[in-house]
């Protein structure tokens, strides 16, 4: 058999995602509250205060499912019940209250079936990512899972790469990306990848190259719509004045950022900072009307490639235009 | 007229039986180096190495128009040493790849392979199809014997165009009875992990295995297939069912303990073994269910349960862990009623 026979187009940077990864939790919302298994008094709702022992209750059924392994992954380690009670818990704050995430057009991606999210990435670490993951699941009517596609440095790294495939990130790649999206997922792909996300602050909102539009390629296989996605905010983050690049050589990873605050703060310099987003949908681009042999064909996947890029920085100039001020 | 290599084994055993049930099936010859432990039916027994140009003799005489090689050994402790495990695995294929070629009644061969041969690495699609080429080849042990088996396979089958080569590319199995190293694994009381890794698992349940291969036996079908449970488990998941704690090694010492282990005779943990634990593999059977036309009865989580019920729990069961939820519930909810 030949190594390296594969073209993986895709190489978007990806989603490194939430830290936290206790087994413990006090979500209020952790499964169904009559799972406890026979013979327990089921609190009913007839006073306020069951409501505390219920939530308690859905709390323990949701830890005993953790710790006897009952509950489901799908292929790619997509493991909903965790991502949704604990992975996700400690990105609301940080979107509700730090970034104040403003959603725009989040009805452009549609309810059911395949859809392809192409996003603009920034920020050092894939913040962006998180955010538009949490408003399509907090934000869309149909509370859609965001499907990653990461770069395979994530899937090499230990404790990240477990994290990634838990939270509905796979490795970029047209196989998963096109079965995802056979499967009527939406996925989400980052196609400027570490030349998005470590670019200098002096180049912000300026998108980088996107890739070899391997993405395009997907979509027009699946035959699934393709929503261009623009995020105004995470470029301020952490602005990247500078990029240690012996160190990153030596860590094997693509960059290692230095901003205003790290490393000279030490571990106060990670907080991002508290700037203010905007994340819109844009109308989608429907790839129905080529036939399937269109995903061979590189003239009209370029010509796609670049229809989406053009978009996504059309909306970005305008929103910046719209933007009072970084931090408001 | 049926040849089954690697017949004393559990697998090959239950197929030399299952085989005489089916009416298609006229006689079966089991071949193997040792003698059978289980009761083969009315299947006759021929102690012979496959190694060893007599086997071309055996299916000559006999006139055996189906091969079923299943003589192909996972671990260095199941042949007596690496070394002796891949001659048995690569000499032997040729040995009896080179027979089949020169006995014209063969018409059919079926290989047990092993998705092993997809290597498991980060850069992996989340599932391989049986046309995907490996992004990493097997460096070595049992996941290479297999590339090269596959390869001669491969070579035989364009020597004689006019036999019907079929490969199962079996997932890792499991089952009540079945000896394979994720049952040992399985099986200590304490389960050693990669740290900061989580890999996919996937298993086929000893009886899905058997009926496929039955299938592949007396029925038409031809191609290479992928065979295995649907849907995958974690580790940690599956140490949760089996109820057994887990103890994450960081990497560079688990290899080290991964030899422990195998030097022990606990468990045999193979560098490409570790790989698996690390990365995790997962293949898409969907083939098998549109070309075969089978659907496994099991999938992967059932395929784990059944063996764990089998086999036993560790300390940590779901009776008990319920049992302490619903002390506690019922503690909490007799406070706030009193």
């Amino acid at each position: 058999m030949m190594p390296d026979a594969r073209v993986i187009a895709m190489d978007e940077s990806g989603p490194g995602r939430a830290r936290r990864r206790t087994e413990a939790g006090d979500s209020g919302h952790a499964g169904e509250p009559e799972d406890f298994g026979p013979g327990v008094d089921v609190p009913h709702d007839e006073d306020r205060p069951g409501d505390w022992e219920r939530r308690v209750a859905a709390s323990l059924a949701f830890l005993r499912r953790r710790i006897t392994g009952e509950y489901e992954v799908d292929e790619f380690g997509f493991d909903p019940e965790l991502t949704d009670t604990l992975l996700m818990a400690p990105l609301r704050p940080l979107y509700r209250q730090y970034f104040r995430v403003e959603v725009r057009g989040v009805e452009n991606v549609p309810s059911t079936g395949g859809v392809l999210v192409v996003a603009n990435h920034s920020g050092a670490i894939p913040l962006d990512a998180m955010m538009t993951q949490l408003a399509l699941l907090d934000h869309h009517p149909a509370h859609r899972h965001l499907r990653m596609l990461g770069a395979d440095l994530v899937f090499t790294l230990p404790f990240l790469a477990p994290v990634a495939r838990k939270s509905g990130a796979t490795m970029a790649c047209s196989p998963d990306a096109e079965r995802l999206l056979a499967r009527g997922e939406v996925v989400g792909v980052w196609p400027e990848g570490f030349k998005g996300i470590g670019k200098p602050f002096s180049e912000r909102y300026k998108l980088q190259r996107f890739g070899r539009g391997g993405f395009v390629s997907a979509a027009l296989r699946a035959g699934t719509p393709i929503v261009p996605c623009a995020i105004v905010g995470a470029e301020e983050t952490y602005p990247i004045i500078g990029n240690l690049k012996t160190l990153a050589r030596l860590l094997g990873l693509p960059y290692v950022p230095v901003t205003p605050t790290f490393p000279w703060l030490g571990l106060l310099g990670l907080l991002p900072l508290p700037s203010k987003w905007i994340i819109e949908f844009g109308e989608p681009m429907q790839t129905d009307q080529y036939d399937r042999a269109a995903a061979d064909d590189p003239m009209l996947v370029f010509d796609l490639t670049d229809q989406v890029r053009e978009s996504i920085q059309h909306t970005l100039y305008s929103l910046l235009m719209q933007r009072r001020s970084v931090f408001l | 007229m049926v040849l089954v290599t690697g017949v004393s084994r559990y697998l090959g055993s239950r197929l030399a039986r299952a085989l005489q049930a089916d009416p298609a099936v006229s006689r079966v010859i089991g071949v193997d180096v040792v003698p059978p432990a289980e009761d083969l039916g009315s299947a006759e027994f021929v102690r012979a190495d496959i190694r060893n140009p007599v086997i071309a003799k055996v299916i000559s005489s006999a006139e055996v128009d189906t091969v079923v090689h299943l003589a192909v050994i996972a671990t260095p402790s199941g042949a007596g040493g690496r070394s002796s495990m891949k001659e048995i695995n690569v000499i032997g294929t040729m040995q009896l790849l080179a027979a089949c070629q020169k006995t014209p009644t063969v018409e059919r061969l079926v290989v047990r392979s092993s998705t092993a041969v997809y290597g498991a690495g980060p850069r992996d699609p989340a599932l391989f199809t049986e046309d995907t080429e490996p992004r990493t080849l097997p460096r070595s042990g049992y996941a290479k014997d297999v590339a090269e088996i596959e390869g001669y396979v491969r070579g035989f089958g364009r020597r004689r165009p006019d036999v019907d080569v079929t490969m199962l590319r079996f997932a890792n199995l499991l089952g009540p009875v079945i000896d394979t190293p994720f049952t040992r694994y399985f099986s200590l009381p304490v389960l050693p992990t990669v740290l900061g890794f989580d890999p996919r698992l996937q298993f086929v349940h000893e009886d899905d295995a058997l009926e496929v291969l039955r299938r592949a036996t007396v029925e038409d079908h031809e191609g290479t297939y992928n065979v295995s449970g649907d849907g995958v488990l974690l580790l940690s998941q599956a140490a949760r069912r089996a109820g057994r704690p887990t103890l994450p090694l960081p990497a560079p010492t688990a290899a080290v303990a991964g030899q422990l282990f195998r030097r022990a005779g606990v468990v045999d943990v193979s560098p490409e073994q570790l790989d698996v634990l690390t990365y995790g593999r997962a293949v898409d059977s969907t083939r098998l269910r549109t070309d075969v036309g089978y659907v496994p009865k099991y999938d992967t989580p059932d395929a784990f349960d059944e063996f764990v019920r089998a086999r036993g729990r560790g300390a940590l069961t779901a009776e008990r862990v319920r049992w302490v939820e619903r002390r506690v519930v019922s503690v909490l909810t007799a406070g706030r009623g009193g």
